[in-house]
C-alpha cells in the first residue's frame, strides 16, 4: 500500500488548481481494469474526483511527458513525482529540455510498484478486479471463486526491487516523509554478466534481443531520449531503420541507444517496464552506470540539476583508454 | 472426430513434423510465448497466445522483395524470391485466424496478388486450438469470432487429458491422414462440452459486453472530427508497439538496404503511429499524434468495413490492450467514442 492515498492527493491537487497555483494536473487515470492505468491531464477537480488513481499500479513516470507538455499548455502543470522520477526530472532540466517555470512539482513517496505481469504469473489470467488491502493486493479472476491474496513485495517491479532512492531530489513541495538513497543490489546482475566469458555473454543478448520487435517502445519512453529527431527515424541519418535489416542492425539499435544515453541515464527503469517483450534493457545501462561509477568515481545522473556527467568531463585525473583495457582483462 | 491422448503428443508432433515444418507456441526464457519451429524437447506452452501474432507466418516483419547488384555500369536485378516450403502452424487462436482472412483481403484482394503473401499463404497449414481458459484482455466475442469454435484447416479442443482434432478443409483432412495412426476416431461429446463451458467463460470476461455499436462502414463523417480523440491520445508514446503486436495489421514500407556491394530491397512493417508514416513528398498528412492515434482506430472500426463488406479487422486478441506502455488501446476507444451502448 501507499503511504499517500488517492484522497490526499486529489485534494492537494483540488486546492492547487483552485487557488490558482496551477491550471493542469498531470496524473493518472484509471482504466478498463484495475491495473491499466494511463497518464493523463486533468484540468478540473470533477475530472480529478472521477478517473484520477493512485495504487500500486502507478508506475508510469511523467517527467518526460513535461517536455511536450509545458510547450502545448499554456499555464503551470502540477505533476505529481515519485523518488526515481524526480531523477528523470533534474536530468531533464540539465539537458534544458522544458521550463521549470511552467511546472509545479510535488514528491509523493513511493512503496514500490508491482508488476502486472508478476500478478499474472501468481494468480493466472482472466482478471476482474484488484483491491489493495494492507500490503496484499486481493485479485479476483473469473476462475476463482475466492479473491487470490498476493503481498505487493512479491510482486514488486524490478526496478523496485532494486530500487536506489526513496529520496526526492527535486519539488516544489513534498507530501509525506521523504526517505534515504538506498543501498541497492542493482549492479549484481551486471557483475553476474561481467563475470561471464564473451561468449556467454553474447549469448545472452542474443536471447534477450532476438525477442525484440523493434517497437521502439523503450526509446520513446525514456526521459533520456528527448532528440526532435531521432536518429533511427531520420532517413537521412544513414542508420535509420524502421525494422531491422538483420539481426546485426538489431543490436545496434540497442547499442546505440544504450551509448546515447550513458551518463545521462537515471536507471528509473521505465524501458524495462514498457517492453512488450520483457527484454532486461536496464541492464545494458546499468553496466554503463556501473562502468562510470568505477572508472571515474560515484555519478548518479539527475541527483542535482546542472552537474557536468563525467563522460562530457574532461580532467587529467581520468582514467586513460589502456587502463580500461586492462581492466577489461582481468574482468573477462 | 480424431482424439489424442495429450501424452502421445510429441510423436504426434513427431510425426507432423516429418512432412513439413512445424511451428508451435513454445515458452521464451522470460515465460512469455512465441511461435517456433518444432524439434524434439520443444513443449507447447501453456500460455493462451503469444506476444507476436502468427501474421509473421505469411507477412513477416521484414522480407526482401529484390536485390541489385552493381559492377560498372551495370545493375543487375536479381530475384530474391523462393518458392515456400510446406509448413504447419499448430496452436493458432480464433482471434488469429480470423487475422488471416482480415489480411487475405488486403493482399490478395485482385491480381495481381501479393506473391510473396500467396507463396507463403499456399503453402501453410494452420492448426486452430480452443481457448480453455481466455484472458481478461480477450474480447473476439465482441467481433462475432467464438474462441470454443475456432476455424482454420484443422480445430483442435484440449480437455485434461486428451487433444480432440476436425479437419475443416481438404488440406486439414490431408494432415490428419498422416496421423491417422497416431489417433483414434471418437464422437463429439467432449468437445461439446468443452464447448459449453468456454461460451460460460466468455460470458464472465470483464470486456464480454463491449459492442461495435456506433462504429462501422459509413461513420466518418461522425466519429472523425469528435473532441475526445484529443483526450485519448493525450498520452500516446507514438511507439507503434500496439501495430506490431497486432495480427491484423498490415501496413508496411518499402526500403532500400546499401550493402556496400550493392542494394537489397525489402519490406518491412510500417505503423501508422510513427512520425513518418506514408511521407511523401509533400510531407507527413498526420501532423500531430492525435491524427495518427485516431487513424489506427478509424482504420479498424470504419475504414476497413466500409471496404470489406462490414468486417471489422480487430480481432479483439487484446494483445494491444494487454502491451500498449500507456494502457490506452481499443477497447477504451470503443466504449468512449462509440456507441452509447459501451456506456
Ligand atoms: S521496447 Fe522491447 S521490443 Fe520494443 S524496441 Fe524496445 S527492446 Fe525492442
Ligand atoms: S497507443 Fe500505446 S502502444 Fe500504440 S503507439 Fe500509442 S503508446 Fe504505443
Ligand atoms: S487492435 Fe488490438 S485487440 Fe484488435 S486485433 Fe489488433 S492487437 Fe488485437
Ligand atoms: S493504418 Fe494503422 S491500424 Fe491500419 S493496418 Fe496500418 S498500421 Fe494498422
Ligand atoms: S481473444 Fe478469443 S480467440 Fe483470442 S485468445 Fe482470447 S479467447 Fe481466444
Amino acid at each position: 500500500m501507499q503511504a499517500i492515498t488517492r484522497e490526499q492527493l486529489i485534494n492537494k491537487a483540488v486546492a492547487l488548481l483552485a487557488d490558482g497555483t496551477v491550471k493542469y494536473v498531470l496524473g493518472w487515470k484509471k482504466g478498463e481494469f484495475d491495473y491499466d492505468i494511463t497518464p493523463a491531464v486533468f484540468e478540473t477537480a470533477e475530472e480529478l474526483n472521477a478517473d484520477f488513481v493512485w495504487n500500486d499500479f502507478c508506475g508510469a513516470n511523467f517527467s518526460k511527458y513535461l517536455v511536450a507538455k509545458t510547450r502545448k499548455l499554456d499555464g503551470k502543470i502540477l505533476v505529481f513525482l515519485k523518488p526515481c522520477d524526480t531523477y528523470s526530472f533534474n536530468q531533464l532540466l540539465t539537458e534544458h529540455r522544458f521550463d521549470r517555470d511552467k511546472v509545479y512539482a510535488v514528491g509523493i513517496p513511493c512503496n514500490g510498484m508491482a508488476d502486472i505481469a508478476k500478478v499474472k504469473e501468481v494468480c493466472g489470467d482472466g482478471i476482474s478486479s484488484i483491491a489493495t488491502e494492507g500490503d496484499a493486493l486481493a485479485v479476483t479472476t473469473i476462475y476463482d471463486d475466492e479473491p487470490v491474496k498476493v503481498a505487493v513485495e512479491s510482486v514488486l517491479a524490478e526496478r523496485c526491487l532494486n530500487c536506489k532512492s526513496k529520496k526526492h531530489v527535486a519539488y516544489d513541495e513534498l507530501m509525506g516523509e521523504d526517505g534515504d538513497t538506498l543501498d541497492s543490489n542493482r549492479f549484481d546482475e551486471v557483475a553476474k554478466l561481467e563475470a561471464m566469458t564473451p561468449d556467454e555473454r553474447f549469448a545472452f543478448w542474443q536471447n534477450e534481443l532476438s525477442r525484440c520487435i523493434r517497437c521502439n517502445a523503450c526509446r520513446d519512453v525514456c526521459p533520456a531520449c528527448t532528440c526532435e529527431k531521432c536518429v533511427f527515424d531520420n532517413p537521412t541519418s544513414g542508420v535509420e531503420n524502421k525494422a531491422p535489416a538483420n539481426s546485426f542492425e538489431e543490436k545496434m539499435f540497442h547499442i546505440i541507444r544504450a551509448f546515447h544515453v550513458a551518463g545521462r541515464c537515471t536507471d528509473c527503469g521505465e524501458c524495462s517496464r514498457v517492453c512488450p517483450q520483457n527484454i532486461p534493457l536496464h541492464l545494458l545501462n546499468r553496466k554503463f552506470i556501473k562502468d562510470i561509477n568505477e572508472f571515474y568515481g560515484e555519478y548518479q545522473a539527475g541527483a542535482e540539476v546542472g552537474s557536468r556527467a563525467p563522460l562530457v568531463n574532461y580532467t587529467t585525473e581520468d582514467l586513460e583508454p589502456g587502463e580500461v583495457f586492462d581492466r577489461r582483462d582481468t574482468n573477462a | 472426430m480424431r482424439k489424442c491422448s495429450l501424452d502421445s503428443l510429441n510423436a504426434v508432433f513427431a510425426k507432423i513434423a516429418e512432412a513439413a515444418e512445424l511451428y508451435l507456441p513454445v515458452n521464451c526464457t522470460d515465460g512469455s510465448a512465441a511461435f517456433s519451429k518444432w524439434e524434439e524437447g520443444k513443449e507447447w506452452s501453456n500460455n493462451l497466445n503469444t506476444v507476436k501474432s502468427p501474421k509473421e507466418f505469411f507477412f513477416p516483419q521484414t522480407e526482401d522483395l529484390v536485390a541489385f547488384k552493381t559492377s560498372g555500369k551495370n545493375i543487375e536485378i536479381i530475384d530474391t524470391r523462393k518458392e515456400r516450403e510446406d509448413f504447419v502452424v499448430f496452436g493458432v487462436r480464433a482471434c488469429d485466424v480470423k487475422a488471416f482472412e482480415v489480411l487475405d483481403n488486403v493482399f490478395l484482394l485482385k491480381e495481381p496478388y501479393d506473391s510473396y503473401y500467396t507463396n507463403r499463404r499456399e503453402h501453410g497449414v494452420i492448426i486452430s486450438v480452443a481457448c480453455n481458459r481466455p484472458a481478461d484482455t480477450c474480447f473476439c466475442k465482441t467481433f462475432g469470432i467464438d474462441p470454443a469454435d475456432p476455424q482454420g484447416d484443422i480445430s483442435v479442443w484440449k480437455t485434461a487429458d486428451s487433444l480432440y482434432w476436425q479437419a475443416n478443409t481438404e488440406r486439414g483432412a490431408a494432415l490428419l491422414e498422416k496421423i491417422a495412426d497416431l489417433t483414434e476416431d471418437c464422437d463429439t461429446a467432449a468437445v461439446d462440452a468443452e464447448k459449453e463451458k468456454i461460451t460460460k467463460i466468455m460470458s464472465k470476461l470483464p470486456l464480454a459486453n463491449l459492442t461495435t455499436e456506433g462504429w462501422g462502414a459509413g461513420k466518418t463523417q461522425e466519429l472523425f472530427d469528435s473532441p475526445i480523440w484529443a483526450e485519448m491520445s493525450e498520452a500516446c508514446l507514438g511507439c507503434g508497439t500496439c501495430t506490431f503486436v497486432c495480427p491484423t495489421c498490415q501496413c508496411y514500407d518499402i526500403k532500400d538496404f546499401n550493402t556496400g556491394k550493392g542494394v537489397v530491397r525489402f519490406r518491412c512493417w510500417d505503423s501508422c503511429m510513427y512520425s513518418d508514416f506514408t511521407k511523401m513528398s509533400a510531407g507527413q498528412p498526420r501532423l500531430s499524434q492525435k491524427e495518427r492515434f485516431r487513424q489506427r482506430f478509424m482504420h479498424k472500426l470504419v475504414y476497413y468495413p466500409e471496404n470489406n463488406n462490414g468486417l471489422f479487422s480487430c480481432v479483439g486478441c487484446g494483445r494491444c490492450v494487454a502491451k500498449c506502455p500507456i494502457s490506452m488501446n481499443i477497447a477504451k476507444v470503443m466504449k468512449k467514442i462509440g456507441g452509447k451502448e459501451n456506456e
